[in-house]
């Protein structure tokens, strides 16, 4: 399969891959490690003219603390956070979702800003993101702004980020004290995309009771998104086996769940439901509950 | 308009013009003319197509030739020295770890990161690390066989 014919440009750096956004506009696309925009140029659902590499630009890709933040460049590979022992020891759940996604060769190549920009509705970090509450740091000729990450995520492959900026960054807070984190997923056999994974982030008081969860399913709809029923179902609560299912059986409201070769929705559905009982159960569990 | 890349693949440096769409598995295949790296399902998850890149594995026909100028590649044709099979070979090989072969290069090949990564992997972590790689032969019983008689018989690290 040969993706239609485009120019090939490898900026060295942010400023030059901007002006090259600026100038070629919607015929252009950004390259990272290519994991979903090439199989898609292959099968000609995307045709940009101009592909813009960003593998040349410097200061992309590598994860440092910053505070309570753990900053994640957008060229940074899954195989990077998976393997990174600064990430296992500080957010272990980051490196667990990493190691999920796709396969050891595509952990190689896909990036975390480019799935995160790309915006699957089956991808995994999404659910992770929006359960530890990143930040998306995006840059445009003006300079830098960061967008939370409830307000990223907005359709169907479709982000905040302005089409005349860069993702550049990912901002993700490590977990307060008896705490605890969990993203688990029904992959799909050949693709392991997620037919449906939920993350989950419990955080409890000195009693035991639930002071915060914070719950993204991803897979089951058009994008990513905040189960809010599960969290307000968790909050306050002593998180024993009966609340949590409680909590988990809110899992699919709120989401557009969507039909596919995968399932059905009442199908999809109940694999929110389960997958949230069964992340949050572990959540629990980590955080000392 | 075809942009110059050069790189070198199992110690040899290719340079040639190329359209920027050609897939770095088709300049493997038929402009260096190396045919051990297959094409199977051409949209990167059976794996067939897997080659190292600076040490790594890719699925090659998800790759363009530009983004590997510069780039050292190892296929299958760089593993075995001197006429001496390389044990990953021999494991497959000593364990019948194939029947048709048409997925056993790629395979080779994310074995051979796996034994990098992982010198002493388990049953279970051979499955997960075989993720990316389909064989429709073998029910992977033998393959995993295979691997675990290379892993006891890979030179020791220098």
């Amino acid at each position: 399969m040969y993706p239609a014919a485009f120019d090939y440009h490898a900026p060295s750096s942010v400023k030059e891959a901007l002006e090259l956004l600026g100038k070629h506009k919607d015929d252009a696309k950004l390259l990272a490690g290519g994991h979903s925009l090439i199989p898609m140029m292959k099968l000609r659902l995307a045709q940009p003219k101009h592909l813009i590499d960003l593998r040349k630009v410097p200061g992309l890709s590598g994860i440092k603390q910053d505070g309570n933040m753990l900053a994640i460049g957008a060229m940074t590979t899954h195989w990077e956070v998976e393997s990174s022992a600064l990430v296992k020891s500080k957010l272990a759940v980051l490196s667990e979702t990493a190691a999920l996604i796709g396969d050891p060769a595509v952990r190689n190549r896909g990036t975390v800003g480019g799935s995160i920009a790309h915006a699957d509705p089956a991808a995994d970090y999404p659910a992770a993101m929006i359960a530890l509450g990143a930040e998306m740091v995006c840059e445009g000729a003006k300079g830098r702004r960061t967008v939370k990450v409830d307000d990223w995520f907005k359709g169907l492959m479709t982000t905040a980020v302005g089409e005349d900026e860069i993702l550049v960054e990912v901002r993700v807070p490590v977990l307060p004290a008896s705490s605890g984190a969990a993203y688990l997923k029904f992959p799909h056999p050949a693709s392991r995309f997620a037919v449906v994974g939920v993350a989950a982030a419990v955080t409890l008081d000195g009693k035991g009771m639930c002071s915060k969860a914070s719950v993204g399913v991803t897979g089951a709809g058009t994008k990513a998104i905040r189960a809010k029923g599960v969290e307000a179902g968790c909050a306050g609560k002593k998180l024993d086996a009966a609340a949590i299912e409680a909590a988990a059986s809110k899992a699919a409201e709120g989401v557009d769940v969507q039909a596919d070769l995968q399932g059905s929705v009442e199908y999809k559905s109940h694999l929110c439901r389960v997958f949230a009982k069964r992340a949050l159960t572990e959540a629990v569990k980590r955080a000392g509950g | 308009m075809k942009l110059p890349v050069k790189m070198t693949i199992n110690d040899q440096s290719y340079s040639h013009e190329v359209e920027p769409r050609l897939l770095l598995v088709h300049y493997i295949r038929e402009t260096v003319g190396l045919t051990g790296t297959h094409v199977g399902c051409d949209t990167s998850q059976c794996g067939a197509c897997t080659i190292l890149m600076n040490g790594q594995a890719v699925k090659a026909c998800n790759f363009f030739a530009v983004q590997a100028d510069g780039a050292n590649i190892m296929t299958i044709e760089g593993l075995a020295k001197d006429g001496e099979l390389h044990p990953i070979q021999m494991g497959f090989w000593e364990k019948h770890g194939l029947q048709c072969g048409f997925c056993t290069p790629g395979m080779i090949m994310s074995v051979y990161q796996m034994l990098e990564r992982y010198p002493k992997p388990s049953e279970e972590l051979i499955r997960h690390q075989l993720e990316g790689n389909l064989c429709r032969c073998t029910g992977y019983h033998n393959i995993v066989k295979a691997i675990e008689w290379a892993a006891e018989h890979m030179p020791a690290k220098k």
